[in-house]
């Protein structure tokens, strides 16, 4: 069986133990993945500050030229998965079976990734919002007049990732061009996306020291964020509740994005039809930036009623189905119980499934795959348990509220996509501490700006800018012979 | 093998298993002897519709008993767990669990020494010198643990200095998530070591465990601070943690990885012969481990068929028959060095892994 290694500094190392991964569709093994105990990645990063050196070496405009390379491997290459060797296509078909992410939808993560290696300079820019590069090769100088300085937080990144789309792993890329060397933890059914681009990188000459991948349970998992200097953690509520109050930390939790409609635009919903639908289904609705949430100032129902008719037209394929869309659950079994609780929340009066009209069970099972078919609840009551409810498929709740009371009601949010001219509402959303990203106008939520940063800059996680002050001195041979000479 | 080894091997079994069935016969005379038993054995059989003296006549005949529970430890009254023909002899209560609810007790005259003699045996002169001085960096308080391993520098002509660790405390820290704090605890339980094994140049032997092997090492070369042996007992040890161990924590220093508990004793590791798969052996004929079916615990399973740990411990102190451990193991065959059963891999029952915090100190 195809066994997947622990990276070490670049270097695979077979573990004793192991965890069998099994394909969704019918539970047969795919791959063995070595296991990382927790002392190990402790040892590991002790020493990461020799790693960082090795890729500091490197000028960022060098390694924003091994990130170009690097896309080419990543979407082009074959590349070696433990003593085995992984065509893109090969790639996309563990991915998919792992996950249960449909291949055309891995494709499309797939070519996201590539896109951000190959155009790491704008995203670059896009987070240190227009810094020259010789600045941090540097440590400091001097851009539009003014002396700048930054110091790096760590010398290596710590990332626990997800299992729900490979289009997460975007997010830590622009570590390397920064210098900072990676230690990370997949999640338990991908390890196939990091492992990947890792080799990727590798095959386009970057220094093995900064990676460093570590498949393992939640002691490791914890060892890793308690040591290393800055992390990102993805993970449900109780993953990262006991992190939050740790600066290093920046949590990933649930998006519970959402589409605002003003009192203006309410009326008009059928015009925001594909948007809408586009923000709760895109990537099978697996992303913490699909709409959880529609609320808008009035006309809920009927537009609750319109998107559900949309909706209720996507089909479970299978997962190599090109025109798949929907993404299998870990087993039948774990769909029916998702659909069980939805039925047990929909008893509490103030919310109803409209979509139920459209098909006779919310759950579906194609070619052995459980799915549970997209879903849209109107709520009545603002406070219904499902208002502001995330699931990992297309669902969401489309909640009336007064026009007056939408921004405070509306809870953390990753993304809002705000469809109003309505001042008063829109001065109220830029200003709101709870909400993330913000798209003004008709912005699919899932839709990402590279230039712009996504859930917490990367940057500023990983640089704190310093005061500096310098005073110009002489170089040392011109003083010493300005001695001699006196 | 070959044949003569095999047949050898053969005759140890069959003698070792001769060995159990006579001490099943001799424990049972003793506990449900009405001038020798503890109240807890005599009042029980008062209940039975048959006489253990008559009808066991063997390990096998245990089944009669049925199960030991482990709630029957937990509270008191405690004396009733004392064995007439030990009345008047000093006690010691030690405890074990106690992270929710009560803790489960067990009552100790000497047991506890004399495991910890017969598992000195066990242990290298070379890198557990006799004399040699010993730090005890794991679990005190209550725990059998604290006296045992000092017992055993003892017994070897050395003394233990002991670290204070509550794992009580450690363990509502994580279920908090307060795991800042965790990590101020173990640095506390760490720095106290190191003094000691600065401090004190006659240590050459140390007792942990896994965890705060690792936090050690991150300190100081163990190796250079003199330290040749390393006993190390925990459940949360696996053949990965052992190699780690091996190659990279402690190269050169003798690791020797141990199962104990207080219902039990200590089992021994089989000795490291380059395969790091842990085989733990129990100190037969005083205990016993039958690796089972977890859904039908009458059946035993096969050779490397994976079971639930049924243990059996049979002293003069304690009697538990057929108690239903918590953890699972692949059923391991006899050695000439230990002629009966041991358990390979050793960790917690995989339907209890999450309701369970392990491993952790």
């Amino acid at each position: 069986m195809l066994h997947i290694p622990l990276l070490r500094a670049g270097e695979p190392y077979r573990s004793l133990a192991t965890r069998t991964l099994a394909a969704v569709r019918d539970g047969e093994p795919v791959a063995e993945v070595s296991q990382a105990n927790p002392g190990l990645v402790a040892r590991d990063l002790a020493r990461s500050r020799e790693g960082q050196a090795r890729l500091a070496a490197r000028s960022v405009t060098e390694l924003v030229e091994v990130c170009r390379r690097a896309a080419e491997h990543l979407g082009g290459s074959e590349l070696p998965v433990g003593d085995e060797g992984q065509s893109p296509g090969r790639y996309l078909e563990q991915v998919s079976a792992t996950t249960g992410l449909p291949r055309a939808l891995a494709r499309a993560n797939l070519d996201k990734a590539c896109f951000v290696l190959r155009e790491m300079e704008t995203v670059l820019g896009g987070l240190t919002r227009g810094l020259d590069p010789e600045i941090l090769d540097r440590g400091w100088g001097v851009q539009d007049g003014r002396m700048i300085s930054y110091r790096r937080e760590t010398p290596v990144l710590g990332a626990v990732l997800p299992n729900n789309s490979p289009g997460v792993h975007s997010l830590w890329l622009p570590a390397i061009p920064l210098k900072v060397t990676l230690a990370l933890r997949p999640g338990g059914q991908e390890p196939w996306t990091p492992y990947r681009i890792a080799q990727a990188f590798l095959a386009a000459g970057c220094p093995p020291e900064a990676f460093g991948f570590y498949p393992s349970d939640h002691a490791a998992a914890a060892e890793l964020l308690q040591r290393c200097g800055r992390s990102m953690l993805y993970g449900d509520e109780a993953t990262v509740a006991p992190w939050r109050a740790d600066p290093r930390v920046q949590l990933h939790g649930p998006g519970w994005s959402k589409v605002v409609l003003g009192p203006d635009a309410a009326a008009d919903w059928p015009a925001h039809l594909p948007l809408l639908a586009e923000s709760v289904a895109a990537n099978g609705g697996r992303s913490c930036t699909n709409a959880s949430g529609v609320w808008t100032a009035s006309r809920g129902r009927e537009l609750a009623l319109g998107l559900a008719a949309e909706l209720a037209k996507i089909e479970a394929r299978p997962l190599d189905d090109p025109q798949a869309r929907l993404a299998a659950f870990p087993t039948v079994e774990a769909a029916r119980r998702l659909s069980a609780y939805l039925d047990e929340r929909l008893l509490v009066p103030g919310a109803e499934d409209l979509t139920a009209r459209f098909r006779e069970d919310r759950v579906a099972v194609v070619d052995g795959c459980g799915f549970v078919l997209p879903t849209v609840v109107y709520c009545s009551d603002p406070d219904h348990p499902l208002a502001r409810a995330e699931f990992l498929f297309p669902f969401v709740s489309v909640v009336d509220a007064p026009a007056g009371e939408l921004v405070a009601r509306l809870g953390s949010s990753l993304v809002v996509t705000a469809l109003t001219a309505d001042e008063g509402l829109l001065g109220e959303l830029v200003s709101a501490p709870h909400v993330e990203r913000l798209n003004l106008g008709p912005v699919p939520t899932p839709r990402v700006a590279w230039d712009q940063p996504h859930e917490g800059n990367l940057f500023e996680l990983l640089y704190r800018q310093r005061s500096l002050q310098a005073v110009e001195q002489p170089p040392a041979a011109a003083r010493t012979a300005g001695a001699a000479a006196g | 093998m070959n044949v003569a080894a095999a047949a050898g091997l053969e005759a140890k079994v069959r003698d070792a298993r001769e060995r159990l069935d006579a001490h099943v016969r001799e424990m049972v005379a003793w506990h449900f002897g009405p001038d020798t038993g503890s109240p807890f054995w005599l009042e029980r059989a008062e209940r039975l519709d048959f006489d253990p003296r008559r009808e066991i006549r063997g390990y096998d005949d245990l089944a009669l008993l049925g199960h030991f529970e482990d709630e029957w430890l937990r509270g008191g009254p405690i004396r009733r767990w004392v064995p007439k023909g030990l009345a008047g002899r000093p006690l010691y209560v030690f405890e074990t669990g106690g992270s929710t609810g009560l803790p489960k007790s067990r009552v100790n005259v000497e047991d506890f020494q004399t495991d910890y003699e017969l598992f000195s045996e066990t242990l290298s002169d070379e890198t557990f010198p006799r004399g040699a001085d010993w730090l005890m960096l794991g679990p005190t308080g209550p725990r059998r643990l604290r006296l045992a391993i000092e017992h055993l520098a003892q017994h070897r002509g050395g003394v233990a200095f002991h670290v204070d660790l509550d794992p009580r405390w450690v363990n509502r820290l994580i279920k908090a998530g307060k795991l800042g704090e965790l990590e101020l605890y173990k640095e506390h339980t760490v720095d106290q070591g190191l003094k000691i094994l600065r401090a004190h140049d006659s240590v050459r032997c140390l007792f942990t465990t896994p965890k705060l092997l690792e936090a050690l090492c991150e300190k100081v070369s163990l190796a250079k601070a003199g330290i040749r042996g390393i006993f190390c007992g925990g459940t949360e040890m696996n053949a990965q943690f052992h190699r780690f161990a091996r190659e990279e924590l402690v190269p050169g220093i003798d690791f020797v990885p141990t199962y104990g508990n207080t219902l039990m004793g200590l089992a021994c590791c089989k000795p490291f012969d380059g395969d790091y798969t842990i085989t733990y052996y129990p100190p037969a004929p005083r205990a016993i481990f039958e690796l089972v079916d977890p859904a039908d615990p009458e059946r035993r399973v096969d050779y490397g068929e994976t079971g639930r740990v049924m243990l059996t411990t049979l002293t003069r102190e304690f009697f538990m028959p057929r108690f239903l451990e918590r953890d699972e193991g692949e059923r391991a065959a006899p050695t000439d060095l230990y002629p009966w059963d041991g358990v390979s891999n050793l960790r917690l029952l995989g339907q209890l892994e999450s309701s369970v915090v392990v491993g952790v100190y």
